[in-house]
């Protein structure tokens, strides 16, 4: 069900924007994979095997951007996905990205919780941060022609309210999305925005571990 | 460093199945591109030489991206091009500028050899701007499985006092290249053409 055409994976160091350059660069990076989209052309009313069928491609996609940022997991402090379906499909074959792609970000970079459970955390307790990955990975998603963009947001990996954070990155493969193809994109990030400082939730601010602050 | 870096951008894209065909190995294709200062924007300048100085560095700094970022000793590249986008404070002439006089040997060096002319193009633009890369096999240009192009844009890039250089190394040809022509197999390689 499965057939990936094409991945493609993007890398940005980010120095500067006309401020003070960084004392730490901006890394952050997407990568997107082309595929065939099986439901195309007709509505199909169970669309469920594709999102479990998605799984290990999830998997893939994080193992590699990882490579491609060479960072470990336990630097990255944002992300964000996304999808983009051909004009033959419809916008509900981008939903089913939330999951395999959402929870293979997480357990990589070291959420405990069970996928079923949703993206609501139980703190062990007031005291100490019940593993990593605990906020929602924010998402956004598309009907496009090939060489469509994206805007996919990105938000802190442990308090989606981290206001430095909030950011988006554009994604786009030429040629791609073709009518029965769907792109599906996981973005990272090292850093939240270069120059930020309108105040708000910094990242060493976060106390509750409840995934939002 | 003469070259003034606002951001760097590598990409990598990987073929795996064309038409319904199972690409085995996949084809690949790395895209670096620097985003940076344009130190003649709003003003003529007779002599462009900081240019082509900064075009040696981006060479040598970009080619190596490339190569990294494809996994590969850098003599398994197999194609290359490069490309310039000047925003629009600037002058075409400075994209030839940091392409055409320095920016080839270090290229080489990183890819190992490079008898042939590295394909080039440029043009005025601005934020989001997409540039074709042209590319051709590195040690003989007239290798038809490897004429190629490979788009390069950086979002938020050219501003209008900026330029966005781009390189690309390959280690593949076009994924179901079947148009006959010189094969790589078939190349001497000493004159950068066959």
């Amino acid at each position: 069900m499965i057939e990936v055409r094409s991945m493609q994976t993007q890398v940005e160091e980010v120095f500067h924007e006309f401020g003070p350059p960084a004392t730490q660069r901006v890394l952050r990076g997407s990568v997107a994979a082309v595929l065939t989209n099986p439901y195309a052309g007709r509505y199909h009313a169970d669309i469920l095997p594709m999102m479990e069928a998605l799984n290990p491609l999830g998997l893939e996609m994080t193992q590699r951007l990882m490579m491609a940022l060479a960072v470990r997991p336990d630097e990255i402090e944002s992300y964000g996905k996304g999808a983009i379906v051909g004009g033959a499909g419809e916008i509900e074959h981008a939903a089913l990205w939330h999951v395999p792609g959402g929870y293979a970000l997480r357990e990589v970079l070291g959420w405990k919780g069970a996928r079923a459970q949703g993206a609501g955390v139980s703190s062990d307790g007031p005291t100490g941060q019940p593993g990593n990955a605990l906020a929602i990975v924010p998402a956004t998603k598309k009907i496009g022609g090939p060489g469509c963009t994206l805007d996919v947001p990105l938000t802190h990996i442990n308090a989606s309210y981290v206001r430095t954070h909030y950011d988006a990155m554009e994604v786009r493969v030429a040629g791609a999305p073709a009518a029965d193809e769907i792109v599906f994109i996981l973005v990272m990030s090292l850093g939240g925005r270069v120059h930020a400082r309108i105040g708000g939730l910094q990242k060493n601010q976060i106390s509750k571990w409840d995934g939002l602050r | 460093m003469k070259a003034r870096i606002r951001k760097l951008v590598v990409q990598v894209d990987e073929t795996r199945w064309e038409m319904g065909r199972e690409i085995k190995p996949a084809t690949r294709r790395a895209v670096a591109m620097a985003v940076i200062e344009n130190p003649f924007a709003g003003c003529y300048s007779e002599d462009l030489s900081d240019l082509s100085d900064i075009g040696e560095e981006l060479g040598a700094l970009l080619g190596e991206k490339c190569v990294n970022a494809l996994g590969i000793a850098p003599a398994a590249a197999e194609s290359y091009g490069k490309a310039a986008i000047v925003g629009e404070a600037g002058e075409l002439e400075h994209a030839a500028a940091i392409l055409h006089p320095k920016l080839g040997a270090p290229l080489r060096r990183a890819v190992e050899k490079g008898a042939a002319l590295v394909p080039s193009s440029k043009k005025m633009g601005t934020l989001g701007s997409a540039i074709d890369v042209p590319l051709g096999h590195k040690d003989a240009a007239f290798v038809r499985s490897h004429f190629d192009a490979v788009e390069a844009r950086v979002s938020d890039a050219p501003r209008p006092r900026e330029i966005v250089v781009a390189v690309a190394v390959t280690d593949s040809g076009r994924p179901l290249a079947r148009v006959g022509g010189l094969r790589k197999h078939e190349i001497k390689g000493e004159d950068g053409l066959r």
